[in-house]
Protein backbone atom coordinates (compact mmCIF):
# COMPACT_ATOMS: atom_id res chain seq x y z
CA UNK A 1 0.00 0.00 0.00
CA UNK A 2 1.41 3.97 -0.36
CA UNK A 3 0.94 5.92 2.01
CA UNK A 4 1.95 9.42 2.60
CA UNK A 5 4.86 11.13 5.11
CA UNK A 6 1.77 12.27 7.40
CA UNK A 7 0.60 8.53 7.67
CA UNK A 8 4.43 6.97 8.19
CA UNK A 9 5.11 9.76 11.63
CA UNK A 10 1.72 8.91 12.83
CA UNK A 11 2.47 4.87 12.24
CA UNK A 12 5.94 6.10 13.52
CA UNK A 13 5.18 7.59 16.77
CA UNK A 14 2.04 4.71 17.70
CA UNK A 15 4.42 1.90 17.57
CA UNK A 16 6.36 3.45 20.47
CA UNK A 17 3.11 2.78 22.89
CA UNK A 18 3.00 -0.58 24.76
CA UNK A 19 0.06 -2.23 26.56
CA UNK A 20 1.70 -1.27 29.96
CA UNK A 21 1.61 2.51 29.09
CA UNK A 22 -0.46 5.14 30.75
CA UNK A 23 -0.59 8.05 28.56
CA UNK A 24 -1.05 11.67 28.92
CA UNK A 25 -2.28 12.38 25.50
CA UNK A 26 -2.26 16.32 23.38
CA UNK A 27 -4.72 16.88 21.00
CA UNK A 28 -3.37 16.52 17.40
CA UNK A 29 -0.96 14.26 16.08
CA UNK A 30 -0.43 13.07 19.89
CA UNK A 31 -3.67 12.10 19.93
CA UNK A 32 -4.54 10.35 16.30
CA UNK A 33 -1.27 8.24 17.61
CA UNK A 34 -2.23 6.71 20.22
CA UNK A 35 -5.44 5.70 19.62
CA UNK A 36 -4.05 3.93 16.72
CA UNK A 37 -2.07 1.87 19.06
CA UNK A 38 -4.80 1.20 21.12
CA UNK A 39 -6.49 -0.05 17.43
CA UNK A 40 -3.71 -2.07 16.76
CA UNK A 41 -0.68 -3.30 18.88
CA UNK A 42 -1.36 -2.13 22.20
CA UNK A 43 -5.66 -2.69 23.15
CA UNK A 44 -4.72 -2.01 26.68
CA UNK A 45 -3.39 1.00 26.42
CA UNK A 46 -4.59 3.63 29.05
CA UNK A 47 -5.01 6.90 27.77
CA UNK A 48 -5.61 10.16 29.67
CA UNK A 49 -6.86 13.51 28.57
CA UNK A 50 -6.59 16.36 30.35
CA UNK A 51 -10.45 17.26 30.76
CA UNK A 52 -10.12 14.63 33.43
CA UNK A 53 -10.70 12.08 31.31
CA UNK A 54 -9.28 8.59 32.61
CA UNK A 55 -8.82 5.76 30.56
CA UNK A 56 -11.20 6.77 27.96
CA UNK A 57 -11.50 4.78 24.53
CA UNK A 58 -13.15 6.96 21.54
CA UNK A 59 -14.39 6.11 18.29
CA UNK A 60 -13.07 9.17 16.63
CA UNK A 61 -11.13 10.81 17.37
CA UNK A 62 -11.70 14.49 19.22
CA UNK A 63 -11.65 18.19 17.88
CA UNK A 64 -10.72 19.60 21.03
CA UNK A 65 -9.21 17.94 24.45
CA UNK A 66 -13.06 17.91 25.60
CA UNK A 67 -14.83 16.63 23.53
CA UNK A 68 -18.04 14.75 25.07
CA UNK A 69 -16.59 11.72 23.06
CA UNK A 70 -13.55 10.91 25.38
CA UNK A 71 -16.12 11.38 28.67
CA UNK A 72 -18.72 8.70 27.13
CA UNK A 73 -16.36 6.48 26.73
CA UNK A 74 -13.77 6.82 30.15
CA UNK A 75 -13.83 4.70 32.99
CA UNK A 76 -14.53 7.97 34.85
CA UNK A 77 -14.18 11.48 34.26
CA UNK A 78 -12.43 13.57 37.29
CA UNK A 79 -12.20 17.21 37.80
CA UNK A 80 -9.10 19.54 36.00
CA UNK A 81 -7.45 20.79 39.61
CA UNK A 82 -7.51 17.20 39.93
CA UNK A 83 -6.08 15.75 36.90
CA UNK A 84 -3.05 17.71 37.61
CA UNK A 85 -3.02 17.25 41.01
CA UNK A 86 -3.15 13.50 41.66
CA UNK A 87 -3.02 11.95 38.07
CA UNK A 88 -0.46 14.20 36.74
CA UNK A 89 1.59 15.56 39.80
CA UNK A 90 1.51 12.35 41.54
CA UNK A 91 3.46 10.86 39.09
CA UNK A 92 0.87 8.38 37.71
CA UNK A 93 2.00 8.78 34.55
CA UNK A 94 4.65 6.68 32.05
CA UNK A 95 4.27 8.58 28.93
CA UNK A 96 3.86 12.37 27.87
CA UNK A 97 3.28 13.33 24.66
CA UNK A 98 4.09 16.49 23.57
CA UNK A 99 4.46 18.88 19.96
CA UNK A 100 4.91 22.61 19.53
CA UNK A 101 6.09 25.29 17.28
CA UNK A 102 9.79 24.52 18.18
CA UNK A 103 11.65 22.59 18.85
CA UNK A 104 15.66 22.63 19.67
CA UNK A 105 18.59 20.04 19.59
CA UNK A 106 17.44 18.98 23.32
CA UNK A 107 14.07 18.57 22.94
CA UNK A 108 13.03 21.47 24.66
CA UNK A 109 9.53 23.07 23.27
CA UNK A 110 8.26 26.26 22.25
CA UNK A 111 4.67 26.77 21.93
CA UNK A 112 4.07 30.06 23.04
CA UNK A 113 5.73 33.05 21.00
CA UNK A 114 7.89 33.47 17.93
CA UNK A 115 9.68 36.53 18.43
CA UNK A 116 9.70 38.68 21.15
CA UNK A 117 7.30 37.77 24.29
CA UNK A 118 6.02 41.25 24.91
CA UNK A 119 5.96 42.33 21.01
CA UNK A 120 5.48 38.88 19.18
CA UNK A 121 6.06 38.14 15.73
CA UNK A 122 3.55 35.13 16.38
CA UNK A 123 1.63 34.89 19.35
CA UNK A 124 1.19 30.88 19.41
CA UNK A 125 -1.71 29.28 21.94
CA UNK A 126 0.66 29.08 25.18
CA UNK A 127 1.53 26.52 27.30
CA UNK A 128 -1.98 24.42 28.41
CA UNK A 129 -0.75 21.79 29.96
CA UNK A 130 2.54 20.92 28.48
CA UNK A 131 5.40 22.92 30.39
CA UNK A 132 4.06 20.59 33.74
CA UNK A 133 3.62 17.46 31.41
CA UNK A 134 7.16 17.80 30.56
CA UNK A 135 8.70 17.13 33.88
CA UNK A 136 6.04 15.15 35.53
CA UNK A 137 5.37 12.02 33.07
CA UNK A 138 8.47 9.33 33.64
CA UNK A 139 9.27 9.37 29.73
CA UNK A 140 8.29 12.53 26.85
CA UNK A 141 7.71 11.31 23.28
CA UNK A 142 7.97 14.76 20.58
CA UNK A 143 5.92 14.05 17.30
CA UNK A 144 6.39 17.07 15.47
CA UNK A 145 6.78 17.91 11.20
CA UNK A 146 9.86 18.34 10.26
CA UNK A 147 10.96 21.99 8.40
CA UNK A 148 13.89 24.28 9.41
CA UNK A 149 10.79 26.90 11.10
CA UNK A 150 10.32 24.32 13.60
CA UNK A 151 13.92 22.89 14.27
CA UNK A 152 15.67 25.87 15.25
CA UNK A 153 18.89 26.29 16.81
CA UNK A 154 17.29 28.47 19.42
CA UNK A 155 14.09 28.98 20.58
CA UNK A 156 12.16 32.33 21.04
CA UNK A 157 10.78 30.76 24.18
CA UNK A 158 11.39 27.88 26.42
CA UNK A 159 7.30 27.01 27.39
CA UNK A 160 8.34 23.42 28.33
CA UNK A 161 11.57 21.81 29.30
CA UNK A 162 13.56 19.01 27.99
CA UNK A 163 17.04 18.07 28.35
CA UNK A 164 17.91 22.15 28.81
CA UNK A 165 19.62 25.01 26.68
CA UNK A 166 22.98 22.67 27.32
CA UNK A 167 21.76 19.58 27.62
CA UNK A 168 22.09 18.71 31.32
CA UNK A 169 19.49 20.92 32.88
CA UNK A 170 17.28 18.19 34.45
CA UNK A 171 18.66 17.05 37.52
CA UNK A 172 20.06 20.97 38.35
CA UNK A 173 16.20 21.89 38.65
CA UNK A 174 15.14 18.98 40.70
CA UNK A 175 13.51 17.38 38.10
CA UNK A 176 14.07 13.48 38.16
CA UNK A 177 11.82 12.38 35.53
CA UNK A 178 13.63 11.00 32.08
CA UNK A 179 12.37 13.92 29.81
CA UNK A 180 12.22 13.75 25.94
CA UNK A 181 13.50 10.02 24.92
CA UNK A 182 11.88 10.04 21.38
CA UNK A 183 11.18 12.66 18.61
CA UNK A 184 9.05 11.43 15.84
CA UNK A 185 9.25 13.20 12.21
CA UNK A 186 7.90 12.87 8.97
CA UNK A 187 11.12 12.34 7.78
CA UNK A 188 12.83 9.91 10.60
CA UNK A 189 13.11 9.07 14.45
CA UNK A 190 15.23 10.68 16.63
CA UNK A 191 16.61 9.55 19.89
CA UNK A 192 18.99 11.64 22.61
CA UNK A 193 22.76 10.75 22.60
CA UNK A 194 23.21 8.84 25.95
CA UNK A 195 26.21 11.50 27.05
CA UNK A 196 24.94 14.54 25.94
CA UNK A 197 21.30 14.26 25.48
CA UNK A 198 21.65 15.77 22.03
CA UNK A 199 18.86 14.05 19.53
CA UNK A 200 20.30 12.60 16.78
CA UNK A 201 18.56 10.33 13.34
CA UNK A 202 18.53 6.81 14.27
CA UNK A 203 15.87 5.62 11.72
CA UNK A 204 15.15 7.35 8.41
CA UNK A 205 11.68 6.59 6.84
CA UNK A 206 12.15 4.75 3.64
CA UNK A 207 12.92 6.90 0.97
CA UNK A 208 14.05 9.52 3.01
CA UNK A 209 17.92 10.53 2.17
CA UNK A 210 20.05 12.07 5.21
CA UNK A 211 20.09 15.02 3.08
CA UNK A 212 16.52 16.01 3.24
CA UNK A 213 16.61 15.48 6.82
CA UNK A 214 20.04 18.15 7.28
CA UNK A 215 17.85 20.60 4.95
CA UNK A 216 14.87 20.62 7.43
CA UNK A 217 16.94 21.08 10.60
CA UNK A 218 17.76 24.49 11.72
CA UNK A 219 21.12 23.11 13.96
CA UNK A 220 24.21 20.93 12.10
CA UNK A 221 22.28 17.70 12.89
CA UNK A 222 23.73 14.72 14.11
CA UNK A 223 23.30 10.72 12.98
CA UNK A 224 23.94 7.69 14.91
CA UNK A 225 26.87 5.48 14.14
CA UNK A 226 24.35 2.89 12.81
CA UNK A 227 21.06 4.39 10.65
CA UNK A 228 18.36 1.53 10.15
CA UNK A 229 14.86 2.47 7.75
CA UNK A 230 11.67 3.05 10.16
CA UNK A 231 9.91 -0.45 8.71
CA UNK A 232 7.22 0.99 6.50
CA UNK A 233 3.78 1.32 7.54
CA UNK A 234 1.58 -2.15 7.08
CA UNK A 235 -1.31 -2.58 5.34
CA UNK A 236 -3.20 -3.06 9.14
CA UNK A 237 -1.83 0.15 10.14
CA UNK A 238 -2.61 1.66 6.82
CA UNK A 239 -6.40 0.48 7.17
CA UNK A 240 -6.79 1.05 11.02
CA UNK A 241 -5.73 4.45 10.54
CA UNK A 242 -7.79 5.76 8.02
CA UNK A 243 -10.72 4.04 9.61
CA UNK A 244 -10.29 6.08 12.06
CA UNK A 245 -9.65 9.19 10.42
CA UNK A 246 -12.91 8.85 7.93
CA UNK A 247 -14.83 8.24 11.13
CA UNK A 248 -13.36 11.24 12.55
CA UNK A 249 -13.92 13.33 9.51
CA UNK A 250 -17.74 11.96 9.29
CA UNK A 251 -18.44 12.76 12.61
CA UNK A 252 -16.93 16.29 12.61
CA UNK A 253 -17.65 17.35 8.91
CA UNK A 254 -13.83 18.24 9.59
CA UNK A 255 -10.71 15.92 9.51
CA UNK A 256 -8.94 15.90 13.44
CA UNK A 257 -5.46 14.67 13.18
CA UNK A 258 -3.84 13.37 10.60
CA UNK B 1 -29.80 31.04 48.47
CA UNK B 2 -29.56 31.71 44.81
CA UNK B 3 -32.28 33.65 43.17
CA UNK B 4 -34.08 32.77 40.15
CA UNK B 5 -33.34 35.76 37.89
CA UNK B 6 -33.33 36.25 33.66
CA UNK B 7 -30.16 36.67 32.14
CA UNK B 8 -30.32 40.38 31.56
CA UNK B 9 -31.04 40.94 35.43
CA UNK B 10 -28.34 39.08 36.53
CA UNK B 11 -25.69 40.58 34.61
CA UNK B 12 -27.23 44.02 35.13
CA UNK B 13 -27.07 43.16 39.26
CA UNK B 14 -23.64 41.23 39.59
CA UNK B 15 -21.05 42.48 36.78
CA UNK B 16 -19.66 45.79 36.72
CA UNK B 17 -17.15 46.89 34.33
CA UNK B 18 -13.57 46.74 35.78
CA UNK B 19 -14.40 42.90 37.45
CA UNK B 20 -12.12 40.71 37.18
CA UNK B 21 -14.39 37.93 36.02
CA UNK B 22 -14.47 34.14 34.95
CA UNK B 23 -16.64 32.46 32.75
CA UNK B 24 -15.56 29.00 33.13
CA UNK B 25 -16.14 25.43 31.30
CA UNK B 26 -13.62 23.39 30.04
CA UNK B 27 -14.21 22.93 26.30
CA UNK B 28 -17.63 21.88 27.67
CA UNK B 29 -20.58 23.97 29.29
CA UNK B 30 -18.95 27.08 27.90
CA UNK B 31 -21.07 30.10 29.18
CA UNK B 32 -22.10 31.73 26.10
CA UNK B 33 -25.14 33.07 26.42
CA UNK B 34 -23.68 34.93 29.64
CA UNK B 35 -20.83 36.20 27.36
CA UNK B 36 -23.12 37.76 24.80
CA UNK B 37 -25.33 39.17 27.49
CA UNK B 38 -22.04 40.72 29.08
CA UNK B 39 -21.06 41.95 25.06
CA UNK B 40 -24.39 43.57 24.55
CA UNK B 41 -24.42 45.38 27.79
CA UNK B 42 -21.54 47.30 27.04
CA UNK B 43 -19.34 46.09 30.17
CA UNK B 44 -15.72 47.24 29.61
CA UNK B 45 -12.13 47.36 31.23
CA UNK B 46 -12.85 43.38 32.37
CA UNK B 47 -9.97 41.51 33.52
CA UNK B 48 -10.92 38.23 32.37
CA UNK B 49 -9.99 34.71 33.84
CA UNK B 50 -10.56 31.37 32.04
CA UNK B 51 -7.87 28.24 31.22
CA UNK B 52 -9.25 28.51 27.61
CA UNK B 53 -10.21 31.73 26.10
CA UNK B 54 -11.63 29.98 23.50
CA UNK B 55 -14.05 31.50 21.44
CA UNK B 56 -16.65 33.26 23.83
CA UNK B 57 -13.40 35.41 25.19
CA UNK B 58 -12.20 35.60 21.19
CA UNK B 59 -15.45 37.45 21.02
CA UNK B 60 -15.65 39.60 24.16
CA UNK B 61 -11.67 40.64 23.53
CA UNK B 62 -12.89 41.68 20.00
CA UNK B 63 -15.76 43.45 20.95
CA UNK B 64 -13.35 46.06 23.69
CA UNK B 65 -14.84 44.51 26.92
CA UNK B 66 -11.48 43.01 28.41
CA UNK B 67 -8.58 45.41 29.74
CA UNK B 68 -6.90 42.09 30.70
CA UNK B 69 -6.66 37.95 30.12
CA UNK B 70 -5.35 35.47 32.62
CA UNK B 71 -5.84 32.59 30.79
CA UNK B 72 -3.12 29.13 29.87
CA UNK B 73 -4.18 28.16 26.60
CA UNK B 74 -5.02 30.58 24.02
CA UNK B 75 -6.03 28.49 20.81
CA UNK B 76 -9.30 27.46 19.08
CA UNK B 77 -9.06 23.70 19.91
CA UNK B 78 -8.34 21.37 16.96
CA UNK B 79 -8.33 24.78 14.55
CA UNK B 80 -5.30 27.28 15.28
CA UNK B 81 -5.37 30.41 16.83
CA UNK B 82 -7.94 32.80 18.09
CA UNK B 83 -7.78 35.78 15.75
CA UNK B 84 -9.29 38.07 17.86
CA UNK B 85 -6.88 37.39 20.97
CA UNK B 86 -3.89 37.62 18.80
CA UNK B 87 -4.42 41.13 17.17
CA UNK B 88 -4.98 42.48 20.54
CA UNK B 89 -2.08 40.85 21.78
CA UNK B 90 -0.01 41.65 18.69
CA UNK B 91 -1.30 45.07 17.47
CA UNK B 92 -3.16 46.59 20.75
CA UNK B 93 -7.20 46.25 18.27
CA UNK B 94 -9.38 47.07 19.83
CA UNK B 95 -7.96 48.33 22.42
CA UNK B 96 -4.22 46.86 24.06
CA UNK B 97 -5.06 43.90 26.31
CA UNK B 98 -2.59 43.17 29.23
CA UNK B 99 -1.64 39.37 29.94
CA UNK B 100 -1.10 36.90 32.47
CA UNK B 101 0.02 34.05 31.42
CA UNK B 102 0.12 30.17 33.06
CA UNK B 103 -0.11 27.18 32.29
CA UNK B 104 -3.08 24.51 32.88
CA UNK B 105 -1.42 23.06 35.97
CA UNK B 106 -0.87 26.86 37.71
CA UNK B 107 -4.40 27.68 37.33
CA UNK B 108 -6.24 24.80 37.84
CA UNK B 109 -4.45 24.93 41.44
CA UNK B 110 -4.83 28.88 41.74
CA UNK B 111 -8.49 27.55 41.51
CA UNK B 112 -8.46 24.92 43.68
CA UNK B 113 -6.51 27.68 46.36
CA UNK B 114 -9.39 30.12 45.86
CA UNK B 115 -12.25 27.44 46.80
CA UNK B 116 -9.85 26.89 49.71
CA UNK B 117 -9.39 30.05 50.92
CA UNK B 118 -5.70 30.29 50.46
CA UNK B 119 -3.42 33.08 49.24
CA UNK B 120 -1.86 31.09 47.16
CA UNK B 121 -1.18 27.88 45.29
CA UNK B 122 1.97 25.87 45.96
CA UNK B 123 2.73 23.03 43.44
CA UNK B 124 5.69 21.67 41.86
CA UNK B 125 5.51 23.35 38.77
CA UNK B 126 7.08 25.47 35.89
CA UNK B 127 10.37 24.02 36.08
CA UNK B 128 12.63 25.00 33.33
CA UNK B 129 9.73 27.26 31.54
CA UNK B 130 10.27 30.86 30.47
CA UNK B 131 6.65 31.91 31.93
CA UNK B 132 8.43 32.61 35.14
CA UNK B 133 10.37 35.00 33.54
CA UNK B 134 7.62 36.77 31.94
CA UNK B 135 5.03 36.45 34.26
CA UNK B 136 6.37 37.87 37.74
CA UNK B 137 3.24 36.68 39.24
CA UNK B 138 4.78 33.05 39.18
CA UNK B 139 7.20 33.10 42.40
CA UNK B 140 8.81 30.19 44.36
CA UNK B 141 8.42 28.82 48.26
CA UNK B 142 10.68 26.40 49.70
CA UNK B 143 9.01 24.00 51.83
CA UNK B 144 9.65 23.43 55.40
CA UNK B 145 10.05 20.13 55.71
CA UNK B 146 11.76 18.84 53.00
CA UNK B 147 13.34 22.19 51.70
CA UNK B 148 12.25 21.32 48.07
CA UNK B 149 12.21 24.81 45.82
CA UNK B 150 7.88 24.70 45.13
CA UNK B 151 6.29 26.87 42.78
CA UNK B 152 3.47 29.23 44.46
CA UNK B 153 0.87 31.24 41.92
CA UNK B 154 -1.92 33.07 43.60
CA UNK B 155 -5.22 32.23 44.05
CA UNK B 156 -7.77 33.02 41.87
CA UNK B 157 -10.36 34.98 43.45
CA UNK B 158 -12.61 36.44 40.47
CA UNK B 159 -15.26 39.44 41.40
CA UNK B 160 -17.75 37.31 39.58
CA UNK B 161 -17.48 33.88 38.19
CA UNK B 162 -20.46 32.79 35.74
CA UNK B 163 -20.93 28.88 34.22
CA UNK B 164 -23.29 26.85 32.75
CA UNK B 165 -24.95 23.33 34.46
CA UNK B 166 -27.40 21.26 32.95
CA UNK B 167 -29.63 21.23 35.70
CA UNK B 168 -30.99 23.48 38.71
CA UNK B 169 -33.69 22.45 41.32
CA UNK B 170 -36.61 25.36 42.19
CA UNK B 171 -34.07 26.27 45.21
CA UNK B 172 -31.49 26.73 43.39
CA UNK B 173 -29.15 23.69 43.74
CA UNK B 174 -27.21 23.14 40.80
CA UNK B 175 -25.98 19.74 39.03
CA UNK B 176 -23.19 19.80 36.68
CA UNK B 177 -22.13 16.43 34.69
CA UNK B 178 -19.61 14.98 32.87
CA UNK B 179 -16.90 16.80 32.47
CA UNK B 180 -16.96 19.28 35.14
CA UNK B 181 -13.43 21.23 34.40
CA UNK B 182 -12.87 23.95 36.93
CA UNK B 183 -16.73 24.66 37.47
CA UNK B 184 -17.06 23.98 41.40
CA UNK B 185 -13.60 26.11 41.92
CA UNK B 186 -14.48 28.71 40.00
CA UNK B 187 -17.62 29.10 42.04
CA UNK B 188 -16.17 28.59 45.02
CA UNK B 189 -13.22 30.80 44.63
CA UNK B 190 -15.69 33.60 43.53
CA UNK B 191 -17.16 36.78 45.71
CA UNK B 192 -20.34 36.28 43.33
CA UNK B 193 -21.45 33.72 41.00
CA UNK B 194 -24.02 33.13 38.22
CA UNK B 195 -25.12 29.63 36.90
CA UNK B 196 -27.15 29.63 34.14
CA UNK B 197 -28.45 25.97 33.06
CA UNK B 198 -30.46 24.28 30.47
CA UNK B 199 -33.58 23.42 32.51
CA UNK B 200 -34.93 23.97 36.45
CA UNK B 201 -36.49 20.77 37.87
CA UNK B 202 -38.18 19.56 40.60
CA UNK B 203 -35.88 16.97 41.64
CA UNK B 204 -32.04 16.60 40.64
CA UNK B 205 -32.24 13.01 41.29
CA UNK B 206 -28.93 13.37 43.05
CA UNK B 207 -30.11 11.72 46.48
CA UNK B 208 -27.23 9.45 47.76
CA UNK B 209 -24.90 9.52 44.62
CA UNK B 210 -21.55 11.37 44.68
CA UNK B 211 -22.85 14.19 41.67
CA UNK B 212 -20.82 17.28 41.47
CA UNK B 213 -23.58 19.44 42.96
CA UNK B 214 -23.41 22.86 44.13
CA UNK B 215 -25.60 24.22 47.13
CA UNK B 216 -27.79 27.02 46.69
CA UNK B 217 -26.23 29.22 49.22
CA UNK B 218 -22.78 28.72 47.11
CA UNK B 219 -24.95 30.28 43.94
CA UNK B 220 -25.95 34.10 43.88
CA UNK B 221 -28.36 34.10 40.57
CA UNK B 222 -29.64 30.81 38.53
CA UNK B 223 -30.81 31.59 35.46
CA UNK B 224 -32.28 29.39 33.26
CA UNK B 225 -30.62 29.34 29.66
CA UNK B 226 -31.53 26.56 27.21
CA UNK B 227 -28.62 26.30 24.55
CA UNK B 228 -26.87 28.45 26.86
CA UNK B 229 -23.70 26.47 26.07
CA UNK B 230 -23.87 26.37 22.31
CA UNK B 231 -21.58 26.33 20.29
CA UNK B 232 -19.61 24.64 22.68
CA UNK B 233 -21.43 21.53 24.54
CA UNK B 234 -24.11 20.20 27.29
CA UNK B 235 -23.50 16.68 27.96
CA UNK B 236 -26.71 15.32 27.69
CA UNK B 237 -28.49 17.80 26.25
CA UNK B 238 -26.51 18.90 22.33
CA UNK B 239 -23.46 17.77 20.65
CA UNK B 240 -20.19 20.51 20.51
CA UNK B 241 -20.81 22.57 17.01
CA UNK B 242 -17.50 21.23 16.34
CA UNK B 243 -18.52 22.90 11.96
CA UNK B 244 -19.04 26.17 13.83
CA UNK B 245 -15.60 26.29 15.75
CA UNK B 246 -14.03 25.51 12.41
CA UNK B 247 -16.12 28.29 10.78
CA UNK B 248 -14.91 30.58 13.34
CA UNK B 249 -11.41 30.93 11.96
CA UNK B 250 -12.62 32.23 8.70
CA UNK B 251 -15.19 34.54 10.54
CA UNK B 252 -12.56 36.11 12.82
CA UNK B 253 -9.50 36.51 11.01
CA UNK B 254 -11.22 39.97 9.20
CA UNK B 255 -12.26 43.00 11.33
CA UNK B 256 -15.17 43.31 9.52
CA UNK B 257 -16.60 40.26 9.41
CA UNK B 258 -15.96 39.36 12.53
CA UNK B 259 -18.12 43.11 13.86
CA UNK B 260 -20.67 41.71 11.39
CA UNK B 261 -21.08 38.57 12.77
CA UNK B 262 -21.30 39.68 16.02
CA UNK B 263 -24.12 42.35 15.08
CA UNK B 264 -26.06 39.84 13.67
CA UNK B 265 -25.45 37.35 16.22
CA UNK B 266 -25.08 38.88 19.08
CA UNK B 267 -25.95 42.79 19.55
CA UNK B 268 -29.82 41.92 17.41
CA UNK B 269 -30.53 38.81 19.15
CA UNK B 270 -33.13 39.15 22.43
CA UNK B 271 -31.60 37.58 25.35
CA UNK B 272 -33.53 35.17 24.13
CA UNK B 273 -32.37 32.67 26.60
CA UNK B 274 -32.87 34.62 29.53
CA UNK B 275 -36.60 33.95 30.21
CA UNK B 276 -37.26 33.31 34.07
CA UNK B 277 -37.17 30.15 35.28
CA UNK B 278 -39.26 30.79 38.38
Amino acid sequence: MTYTAAEMMTVAAARALTNTDICFVGIGLPSAACNLARLTHAPRLTLVYESGTLETRPNVLPLSIGDGELCETALTTVSVPEMFQYWLQGGRITVGFLGGAQVDRFGNLNSTVVGDYRSPKVRLPGSGGATEIATACQRIYIVMRHNPRAFVERLSFQTSLGHGPTGRERRALGVTTEGPVLLVTDLCTMRPDEETNEFQVVTLHPGVTDGQVRENTGWPIRFAARIDETPAPTAEELTALRDLNERTARAHGVTAGE
Amino acid sequence: MADLLTLPEAVSSYVRSGHSVALEGFTHLIPFAAGHEIIRQGLTDLTLIRMTPDLIYDQMIGCGCAKKLVFSWGGNPGVGSLHRLREAVEKGWPRPLEIEEHSHSAMAHAYAAGAAGMPCAVFRGYRGSDLAKVNPRISSITCPFTGETLSAVPSLRPDISIVHAQKADRAGNVLVAGIVGVQKEAVLAAKRAIVTVEEIVDDLGTTGSNATVLPSWTVTAVVLAPGGARPSYAHGYYARDNAFYTAWDGISRDRDRFRQWIDANVMRVPSAAGRSGA
